[in-house]
């Protein structure tokens, strides 16, 4: 590993921009193109997280990024979650870190990776001979991917391939005023141009279930939607809890009703084409709603203990950015995809800005409309795929988190065609 | 969702009014205490800070009568709370689950 790669910044990392005025993507296997060609490093349980984390510490800032997933014990739903996230079209190699007594399946997921065309490696601790011996061999293997990945060359892409998610993380009273509705503005517009655009937290569309059904493009998908919020307002309610932080209230929020009908808005005005789960790629253009509370009875706990949990779901259904909305100021980004960071509160965007992309208080105080900074928004992401960096990608953020759930398979009315 | 555009008659331009059903105001930016506004023709003094993004009831509103926000109900009002008051956690609850607040979220000037 050179001292270029130990000591590097994000700057080292090729830029597209200058090369080129179209979007560019690296073309996969299966047709997707990744706007990232990043070099995943995954951990197969807890024991082998330290490992997984001093493996990739030397190329933090050059687009090598830990996921993984802490459980010793079976769950497909987190098996899952890492095949669709260590084949995500951003992916461009990947090294798996297993201690060795775990119960994931690494050689499946390896196979699937593998199957995908990527370069993949397991490293087994106990076989290898403890940290010190799979570190070296981790790093030899990571330097050498990003070595060959810096090379790759790209294609041309289309707005029309892009998957987008949107979460709002940090919300106060501003986030459903300029933030929200200005996220679901670009939203409407990708739509528009044919790709695919997905929200999610039924959680908070609790109050606002029977507007959004309407919006659904069959009666039946629009009885699944409400189904999916009354099974989110069942699980919060058993759990004592919904999804509401004290930073909400201390922010002007009064109730989940006011905050849903703010989250709500980043959806946009289009129309719902389906519903998914986490994993789902949606099979085409349009809108999809995202139900991230798991099926069946309670038993693991809250649907997603924070926002990095829902991201990384928006991730694992092909997302190639994710749209982030905060008004109190969150400065988290995210593992594989760019996480734009749009600032609903004017006050919080002047205290915070190096971690905000776009400043949608101008909104508040009258100096830009909706319209403008949804299209603001829109070019900022078409940019992403052009080279351009966000500023959690800058500061290296790359937080992740996945937990136990389970989910049963979405029925056929789930994307009605 | 409209633009901001919408101009509530006779009010400080302080005051946002989304949907033309609302019975609440938000502020755009944060109002001290001991300011006069006028709310809907009405002139009122402002009895503690309104930081942004919080609300303020545009009309007398009755106890049990929803709060309505973005054109939608957002929660029941726990006691009659006249023109110009901010409408928060302390005086409206929901009609779903309670809302869970740190005390430390109840200080002076955190508008509840």
């Amino acid at each position: 590993m050179s001292m270029a790669v130990a000591t590097g910044t994000a700057a080292s990392v090729p830029s597209r921009v200058a090369q080129t005025e179209t979007m560019r993507g690296w073309l996969r296997s299966d047709g997707r193109k990744g706007i990232r060609n990043t070099v995943v490093v995954a951990y197969l349980v807890e024991c082998a997280h330290h490992v997984a984390r001093e493996i990739a510490i030397p190329f933090r800032e050059h687009d090598v990024h830990v996921i993984g997933f802490p459980g010793c014990y079976p769950n497909p739903y987190a098996e899952r979650m890492m095949q669709r996230l260590c084949t995500h079209p951003n992916v461009g190699a990947v090294l798996l870190i297993s201690l060795g007594c775990e119960s994931f399946n690494k050689y499946a997921l390896e196979k699937k990776v593998r199957d995908s065309g990527r370069p993949v490696k397991t490293i087994v601790i106990q076989a290898a001979g403890g940290t010190r011996k799979s570190m070296a061999e981790g790093r030899a293997f990571v330097a050498e991917q990003r070595a060959a990945l810096d090379e790759a060359p790209t294609v041309e892409m289309d707005p029309s391939e892009l998957i987008i998610g949107t979460v709002c993380g940090g919300s106060d009273g501003t986030s459903g005023i300029s933030g929200n509705p200005a996220a679901g503005r670009a939203f409407d517009q990708f739509v528009e141009e044919g790709a695919a655009c997905i929200f999610e937290e039924t959680g908070e569309l609790i109050g606002c279930e029977h507007i959004m059904a309407a919006r659904a493009v069959t009666p039946e998908l629009g009885a699944i939607l409400e189904a999916s919020v009354a099974k989110a307002a069942r699980y919060y309610a058993t759990l004592g809890y919904g999804s509401f932080a004290a930073g909400n209230a201390e922010g002007g929020l009064t109730t989940i009703e006011e905050k849903s009908m703010g989250a709500y808005a980043k959806s946009g005005a289009s129309p719902i084409s389906g519903l998914i789960k986490p994993g789902d790629v949606p099979p085409h253009g349009g809108l999809y709603l995202l139900d991230v509370v798991p099926d069946g009875e309670v038993r693991f706990g809250f649907p997603n203990i924070n926002d990095n949990a829902e991201i990384a779901e928006l991730i694992a259904c092909g997302s190639h950015a994710v749209l982030f909305v905060t008004g109190r100021g969150s400065v988290v980004g995210s593992a594989i995809s760019p996480v734009v960071k749009i600032c609903a509160n004017p006050e919080t965007y002047r205290r915070m800005e190096d971690d905000m992309d776009v400043d949608a208080g101008r909104i508040i105080e009258g100096r830009a409309s909706l319209d403008e900074v949804g299209r603001e928004i829109h070019d900022l992401v078409v940019d992403l795929a052009r080279g351009k960096r966000t500023k959690s990608e800058e500061l290296a953020h790359q937080e992740f988190v996945l937990g136990y759930k389970s989910f049963e398979p979405i029925g056929p009315a789930c994307l009605p065609v | 969702m409209p633009d901001l555009a919408i101009a509530a008659s006779a009010t400080d331009s302080r005051l946002l009014l989304l949907f033309e059903d609302d019975n609440v105001l938000v502020a755009r930016m944060r109002i001290r205490a001991g300011e006069c506004l006028l709310v809907a023709g009405t002139e009122v003094m402002l009895a503690a800070d309104l930081p942004l993004g919080h609300k303020l009831a545009r009309r007398p509103i009755a106890a049990g009568e929803k709060i309505v926000k973005y054109g939608a109900p957002i929660g029941t009002a726990t006691e009659a709370i006249a023109i110009g008051t901010p409408v928060h956690v302390h005086n409206v609850k929901s009609d779903y689950t309670p809302t869970y607040h740190l005390m430390d979220a109840d200080k002076p000037g955190a508008g509840a």
